[in-house]
């Protein structure tokens, strides 16, 4: 099913005669659902952009890569830097940005501007009995009533089928410098990170990769140059600063988690506290990539440790299987905070046809 | 059958927040009837409370719950059956789990002052004040992050860490006295949201205790939560879902410094354009404050603040190095000029800075000198902030009520306050019509109703204008799966015919 208009998508719910598997472009889908296929593709195009008020309104299957064209057109973007995990995680095709929404796809500048479900102010979806909701709308300010917004961001179309979103979006910086620290093992590299997070520097991305720090700052570009030397003063270890292109390459790698693609094995996205995530990774072994000053941390090990992982984690954060066989792809919940979402889901979702098993 | 609580509605403010009085009008707010069996019942229930909590923590004495009859919205009061001031997380989950089982509505409160009505009591039900809980559990600088009970000022939640050069971003008006428990359950913002947020941007878990009991944890200290953001829905739902205890806040740095600039223009237009292209350009002040002539000149003659008489007038605030605020501000120089205003005066040092502040902090104060007024709280797109403007005060005229405007212009967080006469028969009517009218408009060019006051009482008949039956119903279904008896607030955020059937269940 492919419904071109948000009547035929309600339409095509109302009228389901079984589970549905939802998907944009299926770049970034990582639970495991069944169900005749529900392409959100033809839901596509820019339905209001202000670049003044930095507001866009958009359909939900639009590609993300026509999202982020239309934004450099006004020099300006989505702040909050989704990922691509096409090469992580072996996929074609083309992300759209419900996909995005659905998966609260955030990348580096979240230390800074937070995650997708922070930019986003609306949200047009279609629950499982096929009723049209709207929740949010496209002003910066908004507690009219409950915040579904977050609560749909992140659902993975266990709740609704997004079918129009709205965003607050950021004018491109003028500048961005990257300071890359050498010579420092895991343990005081990260220390490094929390070290730029706690200055006033307005650190925008805060990673660890292949043995190095980096630390970016972006904006204007006396403001960036200051920074980076009142940094570059604050940092132990061995540092050059990289600007421009050379930078944003740099990023783009921790964003899209690059050093994984390709390679065999199991790959989990953990979410830590900063302090405890050199020990925890430590414990476990394998090779990570560290985002969020080490509140996320992408680690590759062996298919087969999903115990060993998610034991190591309990207590410091959660583990997500984001690409591997066999485990639970979501953390477990305790049985309370379990039970809200499974009474939210039979509600949104009476029959439960959305993404069945998706998420637990 | 509804039944009438309080009368009247007058609004004058104070430095920091604003003060509602009674009036002897004959506007009244409908509530539903309270159940004669629980008043009835009220020993047996009291009783009970003192079984879980000390004895110092269950009030039940009618002119000690004079103090919890309302809150910032004045207007409207009603003695509760009881109020509880537990001091710990098992407390509240004893007092919540109590009143499940006897089918009691309880009202949650922090420090009382929504100007929404949030913590308007009914007189069947029992008030829950977090005042007590008032700690400071962790503070981790290195993960940046504080836990607080959620009964904690907000403004004390940053006066905890300052001394390590940290602050709590969220800074509503009220900040010396609100709750932070008050702040997550209204998603409060803040005059320095542009930048950093509101409270559902810088909350990172909390305790949460269902009307049944049950205690629980959403999110945490780590990089992000798992699972649906239950954690998002419960900020911002006026205390519908669950009474927040505990809570983890992001803390950030503080930045080098600040200063504010003030810029004069001769049309409402003109200065609506100049917000534009300063946010089109990039840069991100922490605020843009804007005010109408109304405002300026009645600021003008209360606190003597030196502004220009204009139309309208911007005060944006950069942050950061001295250089970069230099930087920052050569730019929106140029911006401004391009705009021909009629005065653009940037701060030499900490006495200009405040005295640019001056009048936009005292212009509450000021209108009030003037009259009764009533503020409003919609959001707007900026792009439609001289549209708005404009009709603004083509309905004045028609209504015959004077309105100033002074608002978050950054963000398209409108104050917009209509004065009135409380001892003028009519006149709170007409008021009360026009702020509808006002609403109405912010919802007809894409806002909202409310932008960070709540909708508690005061706009819950309004949410039809903004929602279909469907939009309320799925946000119905949340408090269905959190709180089924329909407990916790009841009469609040939905209209009363919308939420009847479920309350009655």
């Amino acid at each position: 099913m492919r419904p071109v208009t948000e009547a035929e998508l309600a339409e095509a719910i109302a009228g389901a005669a079984g589970p549905l598997l939802v998907r944009g472009g299926g770049t970034r889908t990582i639970g495991r659902a069944v169900g005749e296929v529900l392409e959100t593709g033809g839901l596509s195009g820019v339905e209001l952009y202000e670049p003044g008020a930095l507001t866009l309104v958009v359909r939900a299957g639009t590609p993300l890569a026509e999202v982020e064209a239309t934004l450099a057109g006004d020099r300006q973007r989505l702040a909050f830097e989704p990922p691509d995990l096409r090469g992580l995680l072996g996929r074609e095709g083309v992300s759209t940005i419900g996909g995005v929404v659905a998966a609260n796809a955030s990348g580096p500048r979240r230390v800074q501007v937070g995650a997708c479900r922070d930019a986003l102010l609306g949200v047009r979806f279609v629950d499982g009995a096929g009723n049209v909701v709207k929740n949010g709308g496209r002003v910066m300010k908004n507690v009219t009533g409950y915040d579904l917004v977050k609560l749909l961001a992140g659902s993975h179309g266990t709740l609704g089928v997004l079918s129009e979103v709205s965003f607050k979006v950021q004018a491109l910086p003028e500048a961005e410098a990257t300071l890359v620290i050498e010579g420092l093992d895991d343990a005081t590299g990260l220390a490094m990170l929390r070290k730029a997070l706690g200055s006033p520097f307005d650190i925008s991305g805060a990673a660890r990769e292949g043995g190095r720090s980096l630390v970016r700052v972006e904006g204007m570009a006396g403001s960036v140059a200051y920074r980076t030397g009142q940094l570059k003063a604050l940092m132990a270890g061995d540092v050059t600063v990289v600007e421009g292109a050379e930078s944003a390459a740099l990023w783009r790698r921790v964003r899209d988690v690059t050093a994984f693609a390709g390679r065999p094995g199991a790959v989990w996205r953990l979410a830590l506290v900063p302090t405890a995530a050199a020990g925890v990774v430590a414990a476990i072994g394998g090779e990570a990539v560290w985002d969020w000053g080490g509140g996320l941390a992408w680690l590759l090990v062996p298919e087969g440790q999903a115990e060993a992982v998610r034991a190591t984690v309990a207590g410091s954060g959660h583990a997500t299987l984001i690409r591997g066989e066999g485990a639970v792809v979501f953390p477990p919940e305790a049985a309370e905070v379990a039970a809200l979402g499974a009474g939210l889901r039979a509600r949104f979702d009476p029959r439960n046809i959305l993404n069945r098993g998706m998420m637990g | 059958m509804p039944v009438t609580v309080g009368v009247g509605i007058l609004l004058v403010s104070r430095e920091n927040w604003l003060y509602l009085f009674t009036n002897q009008g004959e506007t009244a707010m409908e509530m539903p009837l309270p159940d004669t069996a629980i008043l009835s019942a009220k020993a047996r229930i009291v009783a009970r409370l003192r079984g879980v909590l000390p004895p110092d923590a269950v009030i039940d004495d009618l002119a000690e719950l004079r103090a919890y009859e309302c809150d910032a919205l004045t207007a409207y009061r009603c003695p509760p059956l009881a109020a509880v001031l537990p001091r710990t997380t098992e407390e509240v989950a004893a007092v919540l789990r109590a009143c499940w089982e006897e089918g009691v509505p309880v009202v949650p409160r922090g420090s009382g002052t929504s100007l929404a009505g949030g913590a308007l009591p009914t007189a069947d039900s029992v008030i829950l004040g977090v005042a007590r809980m008032n700690a400071v559990l962790e503070t981790d600088y290195d993960n940046r992050f504080i836990r607080v009970q959620s009964g904690r000022t907000n403004l004390s939640v940053s006066g905890a860490v300052e001394a390590e050069g940290f602050f709590y971003a969220p800074d509503p008006s009220s900040q010396l006295a609100c709750a932070i428990a008050g702040n997550i359950a209204m998603n409060s913002g803040g005059a320095h949201c542009l930048k950093y947020g509101v409270t559902t941007n810088n909350l990172l878990g909390v305790t949460l205790v269902k009307m049944d009991g049950t205690v629980l944890t959403l999110g945490g200290p780590w990089g992000e939560a798992s699972g649906l953001d239950l954690l998002g829905v419960v900020c911002g739902s006026e205390g519908q879902l669950g009474v927040v205890t505990e809570a983890w806040l992001r803390i950030l740095p503080k930045p080098e410094g600040a200063r504010p600039v003030l810029v004069g223009f001769n049309s409402n237009e003109v200065a609506g354009a100049c917000v534009a292209d300063i946010i089109r350009a990039g840069l991100l002040p922490v605020a843009i404050e804007f005010m109408d002539r109304p405002c300026i000149r009645a600021t003008e003659a209360f606190a003597k603040a030196g502004y220009p008489d204009c139309e309208a007038l911007l005060i944006i605030e950069v942050e950061g190095s001295e250089a970069e605020i230099s930087e920052q501000l050569a730019r929106i120089r140029q911006i401004a000029l391009a705009h021909d205003p009629v005065e653009f005066r940037e701060a030499a040092d900490e006495a200009q800075a405040k005295r640019i502040w001056l009048g936009r902090k005292s212009a509450f104060g000021a209108m009030g000198q003037i009259n009764d007024y009533m503020c409003l709280d919609g959001t707007i797109p900026v792009s439609s902030l001289p549209h708005v403007l404009r009709r603004i005060g083509e309905m004045s005229v028609e209504f015959g009520l004077d309105v100033g405007n002074v608002f978050h212009a950054g963000d398209g967080n409108m104050h917009p306050l209509i004065l009135f006469d409380a001892n003028k028969p009519g006149d709170l009517e007409k008021c009360e019509a026009f702020g509808a009218e006002i609403l109405k408009l912010c919802v007809e060019v894409g806002g909202c109703l409310t932008g960070e006051h709540g909708v508690g009482i005061e706009k819950r008949d309004l949410m039809s204008v903004q929602f279909a039956p469907a939009d309320m119903e799925a946000q119905m279904r949340v408090k269905d799966v959190f709180d089924p008896k329909w407990l916790l607030n009841p009469a609040k955020v939905f209209p009363l015919a919308t939420s009847a059937t479920r309350r009655a269940g």
